[in-house]
């Protein structure tokens, strides 16, 4: 039998480089965590089973593809992540988009891919897609949620934290940063309230997308000074989105900034490493 | 890191590493079906969602067999409704706070034994209309005379909305008129005059309701009241102390007015019981319907709430209600509660209970319901929705829906009232909306953080939805093709037959507009069969009475409502189509004293008039 591989370890969704091997569970009992705060205190979910499906769609497709088209078997934290942040973030009437949210996502890493990595964050790509693509069948999580100071910042001071111990704190802090100046900016532009413009990163939206999304280390440029360049983009993108009155302007603008950013890293990765050969 | 995997799958896996290529082409040819898919699936039932194609009378007339032909010109009423004035504070979305107050209710307050129809208006200094039905097909405003047009006064409020109910059991229909404002009372005084005796009644004096329904919750022969508050009542929306007045959450939100509970005393007074009674919840009420859902001889009361779940109040024998919201099913997911309406849509002798809510195509999918019963009556009932299935979920931006058999084929069709704010054409309030309301209580609970509207539309310009019930519940959408398009902003839906045909009409109040007065034109040799019932030992409107109507194999179960869906109420009498069966097998009428009447054969095609026999207990 045919001895079973794990796959580069980069390739992981989730900050696996953290030298102790617990840490890697560390980001898929946050977003339980999450998840069942958020079902326990305000009943977040419409339904279970659509969450239990995205979450085994994805872990089933993961166990799949992993090893028919990588021959490696997967750590399915990353899987698990992304069947529950489908399971979240989109709002359906009806099952399937669930089920085909979290294949997207996961067959995304598969078949979108260059230089043998893939590009696009998995749940951005499905949630994304689907949102885009799909709007009949298909809503986000916006407006939904308790709007409660306790569970908010229980759940952001856990992720910071998270974060910084993933060595990704960056990324989620000039996020931060950066869409706070932004809406500051964009309440000039509209005349709109501060407070108003604000208001979308005290939702549990944001807080899928500052700790999960933007800092996806699989889908992340190599350098910190990239990094932060990138997520500054990704702010600036979805700014623009949003005065064009996109409601889902961050998820859009993650999936044409990060991509890009990625495929140009890994495209200078790949000429530096050549270069470097000769 | 360990892996446990059973070995049949770990067989399956070696298999299937073989051919690398092979599937990397399966999988990228299944992932562009997938994407390509589900893409091509929204965008097909976007088409159908948004609209079907018009289709003439005479088209609709052969394939329907009915027509709702708008009558207003004809039928001489020229009401329009105008929209309440709010504080300057609040202009910046007045639109949007300033978006209920359209409503209709039908009475025939002169018991000539032709329905009437009153509109109430919002606009301070506007006139509510009272049209008296002259019985040639023309109605003319009576309201002046009678006492109830300049109800929408400097310093008590604006309408939102009426009910009509014979709380002193004169044989006459009064008025209660909710607000947001001080509510009043009207007694009839023969059909002659609408008297208001607010003073003294008890009545509380200042509200900001948008649901009330006539009830008698104990069945002690005298009709009750039950409230529902939107906003909190020590608030003036056209004088506010502060802009703190918003919901706490889109989906939890708990700061909107305290319901009222009102025991009739049989002397002009009311008590307030509510406490007592159990209902103390302060969600944003937007409907309130009563029916005895668990068979125990007392209505039970659903209640729909915006911003959180709706509610399901058991009446425990008359002293006291229970909140069984949750474990019955009905209050599980917070939407956006808009409506009540009861329908037994498969003709099982059930009720079931239909709620609307908010549907807007990649914004907010959040579906209407229909929650039928999961078996027969108990005291705890369980429901499970079907609305879905029924092909009944998503409508728009709904608001009043009400059911009837619209083309008396013995089936009950549904009309649904649907859009928010028809504001600029080709501009949307979704994306500010979604700022404000996806953020913390601290920022959506203040008007003053909310984006300036600027004239935007949200949900707008959205046809009502007529659903064609084809049998047993299976719903065809018949919108535009039994009726011309009109894209008014709906609100108020009832349904009577108003020129005693033997027919369905549908009035829909339409906010800041003219309502729709449809005239239900028919080309079917479908028969029918009405009720109005009188009770003597029951309260006299006799609400909260049923009537089952067997015929043909089928039954089919109607309840008498003090006001039903959004802001409206439905024709006293009780009307069963009955398809092309020339025969009524049997009839019975629970009253809400107990007592039950049964009669045999009817004659059909006929109103049959009923009083309840004074049994002596």
């Amino acid at each position: 039998m045919q001895a079973t591989k794990t796959e580069n370890l980069t390739e992981i969704n989730m900050p696996s480089f953290w030298k102790a091997d617990y840490f890697t569970y560390v980001p898929p009992i946050f977003i339980t965590l999450i998840l069942l705060v958020g079902q326990i205190f305000f009943g977040i979910l419409d339904s279970y089973l659509n969450v239990v499906l995205a979450i085994a769609t994805s872990v089933i497709a993961e166990m799949i593809l992993a090893k028919v088209l990588l021959g490696a078997r997967k750590n399915l934290a990353s899987a698990y992540i992304t069947g529950i942040s489908v399971g979240i973030l989109i709002r359906s009437n009806m099952v399937w988009p669930y089920v085909v949210a979290a294949l997207l996502s996961i067959m995304s890493k598969y078949v979108l891919r260059y230089k043998g990595r893939h590009i696009w964050n998995p749940s951005n790509f499905g949630v994304s897609w689907m949102l885009f693509m799909a709007p009949v069948y298909v809503a986000g999580l916006s407006m939904q949620w308790g709007n409660y100071v306790l569970p908010m910042s229980i759940i952001w001071v856990l992720g910071l934290g998270i974060v910084y111990r993933a060595k990704k704190l960056h990324i989620s802090l000039t996020y931060v940063v950066s869409f706070i100046i932004l809406a500051y900016v964009r309440s000039l532009i509209t005349g709109d309230a501060f407070l108003a413009e604000l208001s979308p990163l005290t939702g549990p939206m944001y807080q899928l997308f500052v700790f999960f999304m933007v800092t996806d280390p699989g889908t992340a440029v190599s350098s910190k000074k990239w990094q932060i360049i990138v997520v500054i983009l990704v702010a600036l993108v979805e700014f623009v989105l949003r005065l064009q009155g996109v409601i889902y302007a961050p998820f859009f603008a993650l999936f044409l900034v990060g991509p890009t950013a990625r495929f140009i890293d890994l495209r200078n990765l790949s000429i530096n490493a050549r270069l470097k050969t000769n | 890191m360990i892996y446990l995997r059973p070995p049949i799958i770990n067989e399956l896996f070696f298999f299937m590493s073989g051919s690398k290529g092979l599937y990397q082409t399966i999988t990228t040819v299944l992932f562009v079906a997938l994407l390509v898919g589900s893409a091509l699936l929204s965008y097909i039932n976007a088409n159908s969602y948004t609209g079907n194609t018009l289709q003439t009378k005479e088209q609709a007339l052969e394939k329907y067999g009915f027509y709702l032909e708008p009558d207003n010109k004809d039928a001489n009423i020229n009401f329009r409704h105008q929209s309440p004035q709010l504080d300057p504070k609040l202009k910046h979305i007045e639109p949007q706070i300033a978006s209920m107050g359209a409503s209709v209710s039908i009475v025939d307050f002169d018991n000539d034994g032709w329905n009437d129809i009153y509109f109430t208006n919002s606009r301070t200094g506007s006139q509510n209309a009272l049209y008296r039905n002259l019985h040639n097909g023309k109605f003319e405003n009576v309201a002046a005379q009678m006492g109830v047009a300049d109800v929408n006064k400097k310093g008590t409020g604006v309408s939102m909305g009426a009910i009509w109910g014979d709380y002193d059991n004169d044989g006459y229909e009064d008025l209660f008129l909710y607000k947001w404002g001080r509510p009043q009372l009207f007694h009839n005084e023969g059909g002659k005059k609408l008297v208001d005796v607010t003073e003294g009644s008890g009545l509380p004096k200042w509200i900001n309701a948008n649901c009330a329904i006539w009830v008698d919750f104990d069945n002690d022969g005298l009709l009750d009241l039950f409230i529902g508050g939107y906003y909190k009542e020590d608030i003036d929306l056209s004088n506010l102390k502060s802009t703190k007045m918003m919901p706490e959450s889109f989906r939890y939100a708990n700061n909107g007015g305290r319901k009222y509970l009102f025991k009739n005393m049989g002397n002009g007074k009311f008590k307030d019981v509510t406490a007592e009674y159990g209902l103390n919840s302060t969600k944003w009420v937007l409907a309130a319907g009563a029916a005895d859902l668990n068979g125990d001889g007392y209505p039970d009361l659903v209640v729909t709430d915006d911003y959180n779940v709706d509610e399901l109040y058991i009446n425990e024998k008359g002293k006291r209600f229970v909140e069984k919201g949750k474990q019955s099913g009905i209050g599980t997911i917070p939407k956006s509660g808009m409506s009540v309406a009861f329908g037994d849509i498969d003709n099982s002798a059930l009720l079931g209970i239909y709620t609307t809510n908010i549907t807007e195509p990649g914004i907010l999918i959040q579906g209407n319901n229909y929650w039928k019963p999961t078996g027969p009556q108990t005291q705890e009932p369980k429901f499970v929705n079907l609305a879905q299935l029924a092909g009944i979920e998503n409508a728009g931006w709904s608001y009043g829906a009400q059911f009837g058999d619209l083309n008396n084929d013995g089936y009950m069709d549904l009309y649904v009232a649907n859009g928010f704010i028809s504001g600029k054409k080709g501009t949307s309030y979704w994306y500010d909306y979604s700022k404000v309301t996806g953020g913390n209580s601290a920022i959506i609970g203040d008007a003053a953080n909310w984006p300036d509207m600027q004239g935007k539309s949200q949900s707008g310009y959205q046809q009502d939805k007529i659903w064609l019930n084809n049998s047993n519940g299976l719903f065809e959408d018949v919108s535009n093709k039994v009726c011309p398009t009109a894209t008014y902003d709906g609100r108020a839906v009832a349904m009577a037959d108003l020129w005693n045909r033997g027919v369905l009409d549908v009035i829909v109040a339409n906010q800041n507009n003219i309502p729709l007065v449809y005239k239900n034109i028919q080309r079917n040799n479908n028969h029918w069969i009405d009720f109005d019932l009188h009770g003597t030992v029951s309260n006299a409107s006799a609400i909260g009475a049923t009537v089952e109507v067997q015929w043909g194999g089928k039954k089919q179960l109607q309840v008498i409502t003090g006001g039903i869906g959004f802001s409206s109420q439905n024709q006293h009498r009780l009307h069963f189509g009955l398809g092309t069966t020339g025969k009524v097998d049997r009839v019975l009428i629970h009253w809400p004293s107990g007592q039950t009447d049964e009669i045999i054969n009817p004659e059909i095609d006929k109103l049959h008039n009923i009083k309840e026999k004074k049994v002596k207990a």
